[in-house]
Protein backbone atom coordinates (compact mmCIF):
# COMPACT_ATOMS: atom_id res chain seq x y z
CA UNK A 1 0.00 0.00 0.00
CA UNK A 2 0.95 3.31 -0.89
CA UNK A 3 0.73 5.91 1.41
CA UNK A 4 1.18 10.19 1.41
CA UNK A 5 2.59 11.42 5.23
CA UNK A 6 1.94 15.60 5.32
CA UNK A 7 3.14 17.56 8.43
CA UNK A 8 1.86 20.71 8.80
CA UNK A 9 3.45 23.90 10.54
CA UNK A 10 2.35 27.14 11.70
CA UNK A 11 2.93 29.60 8.42
CA UNK A 12 3.09 33.04 10.73
CA UNK A 13 6.42 31.63 13.05
CA UNK A 14 9.29 31.95 10.89
CA UNK A 15 11.49 29.65 13.63
CA UNK A 16 9.32 26.51 12.75
CA UNK A 17 10.77 27.15 8.67
CA UNK A 18 14.45 28.13 9.87
CA UNK A 19 15.62 24.27 11.31
CA UNK A 20 18.80 24.50 13.71
CA UNK A 21 21.41 21.88 12.53
CA UNK A 22 20.52 19.91 15.45
CA UNK A 23 16.86 19.97 13.87
CA UNK A 24 18.39 19.29 11.15
CA UNK A 25 20.81 16.71 11.52
CA UNK A 26 18.15 14.26 13.55
CA UNK A 27 15.97 14.81 10.39
CA UNK A 28 18.43 13.88 8.19
CA UNK A 29 19.00 10.66 10.53
CA UNK A 30 14.95 9.85 10.43
CA UNK A 31 15.11 10.68 6.29
CA UNK A 32 17.85 8.09 5.99
CA UNK A 33 15.95 5.34 8.40
CA UNK A 34 13.22 5.54 6.18
CA UNK A 35 15.27 5.38 3.05
CA UNK A 36 17.61 2.56 4.01
CA UNK A 37 14.47 0.03 4.92
CA UNK A 38 13.36 0.75 1.20
CA UNK A 39 10.27 2.29 2.10
CA UNK A 40 10.38 5.93 1.12
CA UNK A 41 9.46 6.55 -3.06
CA UNK A 42 9.69 10.33 -2.86
CA UNK A 43 9.49 13.21 -0.39
CA UNK A 44 10.00 16.96 -0.80
CA UNK A 45 9.81 19.88 1.90
CA UNK A 46 8.17 23.15 1.28
CA UNK A 47 8.72 26.52 2.28
CA UNK A 48 6.26 28.78 4.30
CA UNK A 49 3.80 31.03 2.31
CA UNK A 50 6.09 33.72 2.48
CA UNK A 51 8.04 32.14 -0.44
CA UNK A 52 5.82 32.22 -2.91
CA UNK A 53 2.23 30.64 -2.51
CA UNK A 54 -1.42 31.17 -4.00
CA UNK A 55 -4.55 29.89 -3.43
CA UNK A 56 -7.17 29.51 -6.09
CA UNK A 57 -10.26 28.96 -5.20
CA UNK A 58 -13.47 28.11 -7.83
CA UNK A 59 -16.97 29.41 -6.63
CA UNK A 60 -20.12 28.41 -8.61
CA UNK A 61 -17.96 28.38 -11.36
CA UNK A 62 -16.17 31.60 -10.80
CA UNK A 63 -12.90 31.72 -10.37
CA UNK A 64 -10.78 33.77 -7.91
CA UNK A 65 -6.73 33.83 -7.06
CA UNK A 66 -5.14 34.74 -3.79
CA UNK A 67 -1.73 35.55 -3.61
CA UNK A 68 0.29 34.92 -0.46
CA UNK A 69 1.99 35.03 1.54
CA UNK A 70 -1.20 34.60 3.72
CA UNK A 71 -1.59 37.14 6.03
CA UNK A 72 -3.88 35.32 8.72
CA UNK A 73 -2.09 33.02 11.33
CA UNK A 74 -2.83 29.53 9.67
CA UNK A 75 -1.52 25.89 9.33
CA UNK A 76 0.26 25.21 5.94
CA UNK A 77 1.73 21.75 4.65
CA UNK A 78 5.30 21.49 5.61
CA UNK A 79 6.09 18.93 3.53
CA UNK A 80 5.31 15.70 2.20
CA UNK A 81 6.34 11.87 1.94
CA UNK A 82 5.30 8.81 -0.11
CA UNK A 83 5.72 5.83 1.60
CA UNK A 84 5.14 1.91 0.31
CA UNK A 85 4.44 0.28 3.37
CA UNK A 86 2.10 -3.38 4.03
CA UNK A 87 -0.27 -1.90 5.88
CA UNK A 88 -2.23 1.11 7.78
CA UNK A 89 -0.06 0.24 11.43
CA UNK A 90 3.04 0.49 9.07
CA UNK A 91 2.10 3.71 7.92
CA UNK A 92 1.48 5.13 11.48
CA UNK A 93 4.89 3.89 12.92
CA UNK A 94 6.76 5.86 10.51
CA UNK A 95 4.27 9.08 11.14
CA UNK A 96 4.67 8.70 14.69
CA UNK A 97 8.36 8.41 14.31
CA UNK A 98 8.49 11.51 11.84
CA UNK A 99 6.27 13.45 14.45
CA UNK A 100 8.87 12.43 17.13
CA UNK A 101 11.17 15.09 15.37
CA UNK A 102 9.11 18.20 16.11
CA UNK A 103 7.95 19.83 19.10
CA UNK A 104 5.20 21.14 17.49
CA UNK A 105 3.41 19.44 14.71
CA UNK A 106 0.69 17.86 13.16
CA UNK A 107 0.96 14.79 10.67
CA UNK A 108 -1.68 13.19 8.18
CA UNK A 109 -1.27 9.94 6.81
CA UNK A 110 -3.43 9.34 3.83
CA UNK A 111 -4.03 6.43 1.50
CA UNK A 112 -2.32 7.00 -2.16
CA UNK A 113 -5.03 5.94 -4.49
CA UNK A 114 -3.30 3.37 -7.14
CA UNK A 115 -4.95 1.40 -9.67
CA UNK A 116 -5.70 -1.91 -9.41
CA UNK B 1 -11.35 -4.77 22.63
CA UNK B 2 -10.11 -2.60 19.78
CA UNK B 3 -7.64 -1.31 22.00
CA UNK B 4 -5.89 -4.46 22.17
CA UNK B 5 -6.31 -4.92 18.47
CA UNK B 6 -5.19 -1.59 18.01
CA UNK B 7 -1.39 -1.69 20.17
CA UNK B 8 -1.27 -5.49 18.60
CA UNK B 9 -1.21 -4.17 15.22
CA UNK B 10 1.06 -1.04 16.32
CA UNK B 11 3.44 -3.69 18.02
CA UNK B 12 3.96 -5.77 14.57
CA UNK B 13 4.28 -2.92 12.65
CA UNK B 14 7.39 -1.75 14.72
CA UNK B 15 8.38 -5.51 14.42
CA UNK B 16 8.10 -5.32 10.65
CA UNK B 17 10.28 -2.57 10.70
CA UNK B 18 12.88 -3.39 12.99
CA UNK B 19 13.29 -7.39 12.92
CA UNK B 20 15.82 -7.78 10.06
CA UNK B 21 18.10 -5.08 12.29
CA UNK B 22 17.45 -7.07 15.52
CA UNK B 23 17.97 -10.93 13.78
CA UNK B 24 21.07 -9.57 12.09
CA UNK B 25 22.75 -7.77 15.48
CA UNK B 26 21.75 -10.56 17.59
CA UNK B 27 23.38 -13.08 14.83
CA UNK B 28 26.46 -11.38 15.32
CA UNK B 29 26.04 -11.99 18.98
CA UNK B 30 25.85 -15.62 18.79
CA UNK B 31 27.00 -16.67 15.64
CA UNK B 32 23.85 -18.77 14.34
CA UNK B 33 20.99 -16.86 12.18
CA UNK B 34 18.70 -19.47 13.15
CA UNK B 35 18.97 -19.05 16.88
CA UNK B 36 19.06 -15.13 16.57
CA UNK B 37 15.59 -15.80 14.89
CA UNK B 38 14.32 -17.77 17.38
CA UNK B 39 15.72 -14.81 20.07
CA UNK B 40 14.45 -11.96 17.96
CA UNK B 41 10.62 -13.75 18.36
CA UNK B 42 11.16 -14.01 21.43
CA UNK B 43 11.67 -10.42 22.15
CA UNK B 44 8.18 -9.94 20.04
CA UNK B 45 6.73 -11.98 22.38
CA UNK B 46 7.70 -10.20 25.35
CA UNK B 47 7.14 -7.20 23.58
CA UNK B 48 3.53 -8.45 22.65
CA UNK B 49 3.39 -9.18 26.78
CA UNK B 50 4.52 -5.75 28.13
CA UNK B 51 4.02 -2.55 25.51
CA UNK B 52 0.11 -2.66 25.54
CA UNK B 53 -0.10 -2.43 29.82
CA UNK B 54 3.55 -0.96 30.32
CA UNK B 55 3.49 1.41 27.31
CA UNK B 56 5.79 1.26 23.89
CA UNK B 57 9.26 2.36 24.94
CA UNK B 58 10.77 5.21 23.44
CA UNK B 59 12.72 3.67 21.24
CA UNK B 60 11.13 0.53 20.78
CA UNK B 61 13.72 -0.70 18.11
CA UNK B 62 16.19 -0.53 20.43
CA UNK B 63 14.01 -2.39 23.55
CA UNK B 64 13.64 -5.44 20.94
CA UNK B 65 17.52 -5.65 20.35
CA UNK B 66 18.40 -5.60 23.90
CA UNK B 67 15.58 -7.75 24.78
CA UNK B 68 16.81 -10.37 22.11
CA UNK B 69 20.57 -9.95 23.28
CA UNK B 70 19.77 -10.39 26.54
CA UNK B 71 18.11 -13.70 25.52
CA UNK B 72 21.33 -14.67 23.79
CA UNK B 73 23.30 -14.04 26.74
CA UNK B 74 21.58 -16.44 29.08
CA UNK B 75 21.30 -19.13 26.26
CA UNK B 76 24.96 -18.90 26.11
CA UNK B 77 25.84 -18.82 29.66
CA UNK B 78 23.60 -22.05 29.83
CA UNK B 79 24.74 -23.90 26.98
CA UNK B 80 28.54 -22.91 28.87
CA UNK B 81 30.13 -22.78 25.21
CA UNK B 82 31.17 -18.97 25.38
CA UNK B 83 33.83 -19.07 23.44
CA UNK B 84 32.70 -21.34 20.74
CA UNK B 85 29.30 -19.25 20.39
CA UNK B 86 30.90 -15.49 20.76
CA UNK B 87 32.71 -14.61 18.60
CA UNK B 88 33.60 -11.04 19.96
CA UNK B 89 34.72 -13.10 23.22
CA UNK B 90 36.77 -15.70 21.73
CA UNK B 91 40.11 -17.00 23.11
CA UNK B 92 39.34 -14.93 26.54
CA UNK B 93 38.94 -17.59 29.39
CA UNK B 94 36.71 -15.48 31.90
CA UNK B 95 33.74 -13.16 30.91
CA UNK B 96 32.38 -10.90 33.15
CA UNK B 97 29.10 -8.64 33.07
CA UNK B 98 30.65 -5.39 32.18
CA UNK B 99 31.91 -7.43 28.77
CA UNK B 100 28.17 -8.46 28.19
CA UNK B 101 27.08 -4.86 28.69
CA UNK B 102 29.80 -3.86 26.19
CA UNK B 103 28.14 -6.39 23.85
CA UNK B 104 24.51 -4.82 24.60
CA UNK B 105 25.56 -1.61 23.66
CA UNK B 106 27.06 -2.28 20.45
CA UNK B 107 24.83 -0.17 17.84
CA UNK B 108 23.60 -2.37 15.16
CA UNK B 109 26.37 -1.54 11.80
CA UNK B 110 24.73 -2.03 8.42
CA UNK B 111 27.53 -4.92 7.82
CA UNK B 112 25.25 -7.22 10.22
CA UNK B 113 22.11 -6.37 8.30
CA UNK B 114 24.40 -7.04 4.98
CA UNK B 115 25.72 -10.76 6.30
CA UNK B 116 21.88 -11.46 7.43
CA UNK B 117 21.11 -10.58 3.64
CA UNK B 118 23.97 -13.15 2.46
CA UNK B 119 23.23 -15.52 4.79
CA UNK B 120 19.90 -16.22 3.96
CA UNK B 121 20.66 -16.50 0.41
CA UNK B 122 23.80 -18.49 1.19
CA UNK B 123 24.08 -21.54 -1.94
CA UNK B 124 24.37 -24.38 0.56
CA UNK B 125 20.69 -23.79 0.78
CA UNK B 126 18.24 -24.75 -2.15
CA UNK B 127 16.43 -21.79 -3.74
CA UNK B 128 12.64 -22.43 -2.39
CA UNK B 129 14.85 -22.33 1.39
CA UNK B 130 16.53 -18.85 0.51
CA UNK B 131 13.47 -17.35 -0.82
CA UNK B 132 11.56 -18.59 2.35
CA UNK B 133 14.35 -17.49 4.78
CA UNK B 134 15.01 -14.04 3.07
CA UNK B 135 11.26 -13.25 3.69
CA UNK B 136 11.40 -14.54 7.27
CA UNK B 137 14.35 -12.95 8.55
CA UNK B 138 14.74 -9.58 5.89
CA UNK B 139 10.97 -9.46 5.46
CA UNK B 140 9.81 -10.08 9.06
CA UNK B 141 6.78 -12.32 7.09
CA UNK B 142 5.29 -15.00 9.17
CA UNK B 143 5.05 -18.60 8.08
CA UNK B 144 1.73 -18.13 7.66
CA UNK B 145 1.98 -15.03 5.40
CA UNK B 146 5.02 -16.82 3.17
CA UNK B 147 2.96 -19.81 3.28
CA UNK B 148 -0.18 -18.04 1.44
CA UNK B 149 2.03 -16.33 -0.83
CA UNK B 150 3.20 -19.50 -2.17
CA UNK B 151 0.01 -21.39 -2.47
CA UNK B 152 1.26 -23.95 -0.23
CA UNK B 153 0.29 -25.17 3.80
CA UNK B 154 1.70 -23.42 6.68
CA UNK B 155 3.18 -27.05 7.58
CA UNK B 156 5.69 -27.09 4.89
CA UNK B 157 6.94 -23.60 4.97
CA UNK B 158 7.50 -24.22 8.70
CA UNK B 159 9.42 -27.03 7.53
CA UNK B 160 11.61 -25.54 5.28
CA UNK B 161 12.46 -22.61 7.17
CA UNK B 162 13.44 -25.46 9.80
CA UNK B 163 15.55 -27.25 7.71
CA UNK B 164 16.84 -24.37 6.47
CA UNK B 165 18.50 -23.33 9.71
CA UNK B 166 19.76 -26.77 10.91
CA UNK B 167 21.79 -26.66 6.99
CA UNK B 168 23.20 -23.41 8.04
CA UNK B 169 24.14 -24.93 11.20
CA UNK B 170 25.31 -28.35 9.80
CA UNK B 171 27.35 -26.85 7.11
CA UNK B 172 29.00 -24.40 9.57
CA UNK B 173 28.17 -20.95 7.63
CA UNK B 174 29.89 -18.42 9.56
CA UNK B 175 28.10 -15.02 9.85
CA UNK B 176 30.52 -12.78 7.59
CA UNK B 177 30.79 -11.45 4.26
CA UNK B 178 31.84 -13.18 1.87
CA UNK B 179 35.44 -12.01 0.30
CA UNK B 180 37.49 -12.94 -2.61
CA UNK B 181 36.23 -14.64 -5.85
CA UNK B 182 33.18 -15.91 -3.50
CA UNK B 183 31.52 -12.07 -3.62
CA UNK B 184 30.48 -12.13 -6.37
CA UNK B 185 29.26 -15.54 -7.18
CA UNK B 186 27.53 -15.10 -3.33
CA UNK B 187 25.98 -12.04 -4.63
CA UNK B 188 24.91 -12.82 -7.58
CA UNK B 189 22.94 -15.64 -5.51
CA UNK B 190 21.26 -12.78 -3.55
CA UNK B 191 20.13 -10.91 -6.35
CA UNK B 192 18.81 -14.38 -7.85
CA UNK B 193 16.57 -14.80 -4.97
CA UNK B 194 15.37 -11.09 -4.78
CA UNK B 195 14.31 -11.62 -8.76
CA UNK B 196 12.25 -15.21 -8.15
CA UNK B 197 10.45 -13.35 -4.88
CA UNK B 198 9.11 -10.91 -7.26
CA UNK B 199 8.31 -12.98 -10.30
CA UNK B 200 6.55 -15.04 -7.75
CA UNK B 201 4.77 -12.12 -7.39
CA UNK B 202 4.71 -10.87 -10.63
CA UNK B 203 3.19 -14.19 -12.21
CA UNK B 204 0.48 -14.20 -10.26
CA UNK B 205 -2.82 -13.26 -11.73
CA UNK B 206 -6.19 -11.01 -10.92
CA UNK B 207 -8.14 -13.26 -8.83
CA UNK B 208 -5.06 -14.33 -6.73
CA UNK B 209 -4.82 -13.59 -2.72
CA UNK B 210 -3.26 -10.67 -2.12
CA UNK B 211 -0.53 -11.77 -0.60
CA UNK B 212 1.01 -12.66 -3.74
CA UNK B 213 1.50 -9.63 -5.44
CA UNK B 214 2.78 -8.41 -2.03
CA UNK B 215 5.72 -10.60 -2.98
CA UNK B 216 6.64 -7.84 -5.52
CA UNK B 217 6.85 -5.01 -3.02
CA UNK B 218 8.73 -7.71 -0.57
CA UNK B 219 11.33 -7.96 -3.37
CA UNK B 220 11.48 -4.35 -4.05
CA UNK B 221 11.85 -3.72 -0.56
CA UNK B 222 14.78 -6.17 0.06
CA UNK B 223 15.86 -4.78 -3.51
CA UNK B 224 16.20 -1.40 -1.72
CA UNK B 225 17.43 -1.88 1.25
CA UNK B 226 20.44 -3.59 -0.50
CA UNK B 227 21.17 -0.82 -2.49
CA UNK B 228 21.74 1.11 0.55
CA UNK B 229 23.90 -1.34 1.78
CA UNK B 230 26.09 -2.02 -1.43
CA UNK B 231 25.81 1.58 -3.13
CA UNK B 232 28.95 0.28 -5.43
CA UNK B 233 27.38 -2.95 -6.46
CA UNK B 234 26.31 -1.74 -10.60
CA UNK B 235 24.07 -4.53 -10.39
CA UNK B 236 22.35 -4.36 -7.13
CA UNK B 237 20.88 -0.67 -8.72
CA UNK B 238 20.41 -2.99 -11.95
CA UNK B 239 18.05 -5.63 -10.53
CA UNK B 240 15.92 -2.54 -8.53
CA UNK B 241 15.81 -0.67 -11.47
CA UNK B 242 14.43 -3.73 -13.57
CA UNK B 243 12.05 -4.07 -10.54
CA UNK B 244 10.74 -0.53 -10.70
CA UNK B 245 10.17 -0.50 -13.85
CA UNK B 246 8.22 -3.84 -14.59
CA UNK B 247 6.22 -3.24 -11.53
CA UNK B 248 5.21 0.29 -12.84
CA UNK B 249 3.10 -1.45 -15.31
CA UNK B 250 1.16 -4.06 -12.95
CA UNK B 251 -2.15 -2.18 -12.87
CA UNK B 252 -1.89 -2.42 -17.47
CA UNK B 253 -0.91 -5.67 -17.51
CA UNK B 254 -4.63 -7.46 -17.13
CA UNK B 255 -7.68 -6.48 -18.99
CA UNK B 256 -11.45 -5.44 -17.03
CA UNK B 257 -11.56 -9.25 -17.93
CA UNK B 258 -8.45 -10.89 -16.25
CA UNK B 259 -7.01 -11.13 -19.28
CA UNK B 260 -3.65 -10.62 -19.85
CA UNK B 261 -2.57 -7.60 -22.00
CA UNK B 262 0.87 -7.45 -23.84
CA UNK B 263 3.01 -4.90 -23.35
CA UNK B 264 2.51 -3.40 -26.85
CA UNK B 265 -1.39 -3.48 -26.21
CA UNK B 266 -1.17 -1.96 -22.61
CA UNK B 267 -2.87 1.80 -21.68
CA UNK B 268 0.88 3.65 -20.91
CA UNK B 269 -1.56 6.08 -18.78
CA UNK B 270 -1.99 3.09 -16.55
CA UNK B 271 1.44 3.13 -15.76
CA UNK B 272 3.05 4.51 -12.84
CA UNK B 273 5.22 7.46 -13.23
CA UNK B 274 6.36 7.26 -9.94
CA UNK B 275 7.98 4.07 -9.84
CA UNK B 276 9.36 4.55 -14.06
CA UNK B 277 11.27 8.01 -12.46
CA UNK B 278 12.98 5.74 -10.06
CA UNK B 279 13.63 3.02 -12.09
CA UNK B 280 15.30 5.32 -14.63
CA UNK B 281 17.30 6.73 -11.43
CA UNK B 282 18.28 3.35 -10.70
CA UNK B 283 19.30 2.37 -14.25
CA UNK B 284 21.44 5.89 -14.70
CA UNK B 285 22.96 4.79 -11.01
CA UNK B 286 24.27 1.46 -12.63
CA UNK B 287 25.30 2.29 -15.85
CA UNK B 288 27.81 5.12 -14.49
CA UNK B 289 28.85 1.76 -12.48
CA UNK B 290 29.22 -0.31 -15.10
CA UNK B 291 26.49 -2.70 -15.13
CA UNK B 292 25.62 -6.27 -16.10
CA UNK B 293 22.95 -8.19 -16.95
CA UNK B 294 20.26 -7.22 -14.91
CA UNK B 295 21.27 -4.16 -16.00
CA UNK B 296 20.96 -4.32 -19.45
CA UNK B 297 17.48 -5.82 -18.99
CA UNK B 298 16.63 -2.92 -16.95
CA UNK B 299 17.81 -0.54 -19.98
CA UNK B 300 15.68 -2.71 -22.19
CA UNK B 301 12.85 -2.14 -19.81
CA UNK B 302 13.43 1.58 -19.67
CA UNK B 303 13.20 1.61 -23.78
CA UNK B 304 9.21 0.82 -23.20
CA UNK B 305 9.06 2.77 -20.45
CA UNK B 306 10.17 5.88 -22.10
CA UNK B 307 8.39 5.62 -25.01
CA UNK B 308 4.99 7.44 -25.00
CA UNK B 309 2.88 4.95 -27.59
CA UNK B 310 4.32 1.49 -28.79
CA UNK B 311 4.70 2.94 -32.13
CA UNK B 312 7.57 5.51 -30.82
CA UNK B 313 9.85 2.42 -29.33
CA UNK B 314 13.44 2.61 -29.83
CA UNK B 315 13.61 -0.82 -31.29
CA UNK B 316 16.95 -0.23 -32.72
CA UNK B 317 18.14 0.28 -29.31
CA UNK B 318 16.67 -2.75 -27.81
CA UNK B 319 17.99 -5.07 -30.67
CA UNK B 320 21.13 -3.78 -29.68
CA UNK B 321 20.58 -3.71 -25.90
CA UNK B 322 19.57 -7.57 -26.41
CA UNK B 323 22.99 -8.19 -28.56
CA UNK B 324 24.95 -7.01 -25.63
CA UNK B 325 22.81 -8.94 -23.62
CA UNK B 326 23.34 -12.56 -25.66
CA UNK B 327 27.20 -11.70 -25.52
CA UNK B 328 27.51 -11.25 -22.03
CA UNK B 329 24.71 -14.09 -20.78
CA UNK B 330 24.13 -15.95 -24.24
CA UNK B 331 20.42 -17.94 -23.75
CA UNK B 332 18.04 -19.49 -26.58
CA UNK B 333 15.47 -17.13 -25.24
CA UNK B 334 17.48 -13.79 -25.27
CA UNK B 335 18.29 -14.45 -28.86
CA UNK B 336 14.25 -14.96 -29.69
CA UNK B 337 13.86 -11.85 -28.03
CA UNK B 338 16.67 -10.71 -30.04
CA UNK B 339 14.73 -11.81 -33.52
CA UNK B 340 11.73 -10.18 -32.37
CA UNK B 341 13.54 -6.37 -31.81
CA UNK B 342 15.66 -7.14 -34.66
CA UNK B 343 11.70 -8.05 -37.05
CA UNK B 344 10.56 -4.57 -35.42
CA UNK B 345 13.72 -2.65 -36.16
CA UNK B 346 14.78 -3.96 -39.61
CA UNK B 347 12.00 -5.76 -40.96
CA UNK B 348 10.49 -9.04 -40.54
CA UNK B 349 13.19 -10.70 -43.12
CA UNK B 350 15.79 -9.33 -40.74
CA UNK B 351 14.23 -11.39 -37.37
CA UNK B 352 13.66 -13.97 -39.66
CA UNK B 353 17.58 -14.59 -40.51
CA UNK B 354 18.53 -14.25 -36.22
CA UNK B 355 14.97 -16.47 -35.48
CA UNK B 356 16.35 -19.76 -37.81
CA UNK B 357 19.39 -20.79 -36.00
CA UNK B 358 17.38 -21.39 -32.86
CA UNK B 359 14.79 -24.03 -34.93
CA UNK B 360 18.48 -26.20 -34.23
CA UNK B 361 18.08 -25.48 -30.76
CA UNK B 362 17.28 -28.03 -28.42
CA UNK B 363 16.03 -26.23 -25.00
CA UNK B 364 13.44 -24.49 -27.02
CA UNK B 365 12.00 -27.57 -28.52
CA UNK B 366 8.69 -27.73 -27.23
CA UNK B 367 8.45 -23.81 -26.29
CA UNK B 368 5.65 -22.27 -28.06
CA UNK B 369 6.56 -19.14 -28.50
CA UNK B 370 9.45 -20.01 -30.84
CA UNK B 371 6.89 -21.33 -33.92
CA UNK B 372 4.46 -18.18 -32.53
CA UNK B 373 6.51 -15.62 -33.12
CA UNK B 374 8.55 -17.42 -36.31
CA UNK B 375 4.16 -17.60 -37.69
CA UNK B 376 3.76 -14.04 -37.35
CA UNK B 377 7.57 -13.25 -38.86
CA UNK B 378 6.09 -15.44 -41.51
CA UNK B 379 3.01 -13.89 -41.96
CA UNK B 380 4.70 -10.62 -42.45
CA UNK B 381 6.29 -11.40 -44.96
CA UNK B 382 3.23 -12.86 -46.81
CA UNK B 383 4.61 -16.53 -46.69
CA UNK B 384 1.00 -17.59 -44.98
CA UNK B 385 1.07 -21.78 -45.60
CA UNK B 386 4.40 -21.76 -43.89
CA UNK B 387 3.00 -19.06 -41.49
CA UNK B 388 -0.13 -21.19 -40.77
CA UNK B 389 1.63 -24.53 -40.15
CA UNK B 390 4.07 -22.46 -37.48
CA UNK B 391 1.04 -20.99 -35.92
CA UNK B 392 -0.73 -24.75 -35.94
CA UNK B 393 2.64 -26.10 -34.20
CA UNK B 394 2.38 -23.65 -31.61
CA UNK B 395 -1.29 -24.07 -30.65
CA UNK B 396 -0.51 -28.06 -30.19
CA UNK B 397 2.31 -27.06 -27.76
CA UNK B 398 1.00 -24.18 -25.29
CA UNK B 399 -0.90 -25.80 -22.34
CA UNK B 400 -3.22 -22.18 -22.29
CA UNK B 401 -6.64 -22.55 -23.75
CA UNK B 402 -6.98 -18.96 -24.09
CA UNK B 403 -3.08 -18.83 -25.76
CA UNK B 404 -4.39 -21.84 -27.76
CA UNK B 405 -7.86 -20.03 -29.00
CA UNK B 406 -5.13 -16.82 -30.19
CA UNK B 407 -3.12 -19.40 -32.28
CA UNK B 408 -5.52 -20.97 -34.18
CA UNK B 409 -7.40 -17.86 -34.49
CA UNK B 410 -4.69 -16.78 -36.44
CA UNK B 411 -3.54 -19.96 -38.01
CA UNK B 412 -7.12 -19.59 -39.45
CA UNK B 413 -6.23 -16.21 -40.81
CA UNK B 414 -3.34 -17.72 -42.93
CA UNK B 415 -6.36 -19.07 -45.23
CA UNK B 416 -8.31 -16.13 -45.33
Amino acid sequence: MRYMLMHKLDDSNPALWQPTPEFIAKFGEYMEEVNKAGVLLAAEGLLPSSAGAAVIRVTDGQTTVTDGPFAEAKEVIGGFGILQVRDHAEAVEWAKRFAALFDNVEVEVRVVSEYE
Amino acid sequence: MTAGTDAKSAIEAVWRIEAARVIAGVARLVGDVGLAEELAQDALVAALEQWPSEGVPRNPGAWLMTTAKRRGIDTIRRQQVLQKHLPALAGQEHTDDSQFDAVLEQDPIEDDLLRLIFTACHPVLKPEARVALTLRMLGGLSTDEIARAFLVPDATVGQRISRAKRALADAKVPFELPTGADRAARLTSVLEVIYLIFNEGYSATAGDDWMRPALCQEAMRVGRVLAGLMPAEAEVHGLVALLEIQASRSAARTGPDGKVVTLLEQDRRRWDRLLITRGLAALARAEELGGGTYTLQAAIAACHARARTAEQTDWPAIAGLYARLAELAPSPIVELNRAVAVSMADGPGAGLAVLDPLLEEPALRGYHLLPSVRGDLLFKLGRRDEARAEFERAAGMTRNEAERALLLGRAEECVA
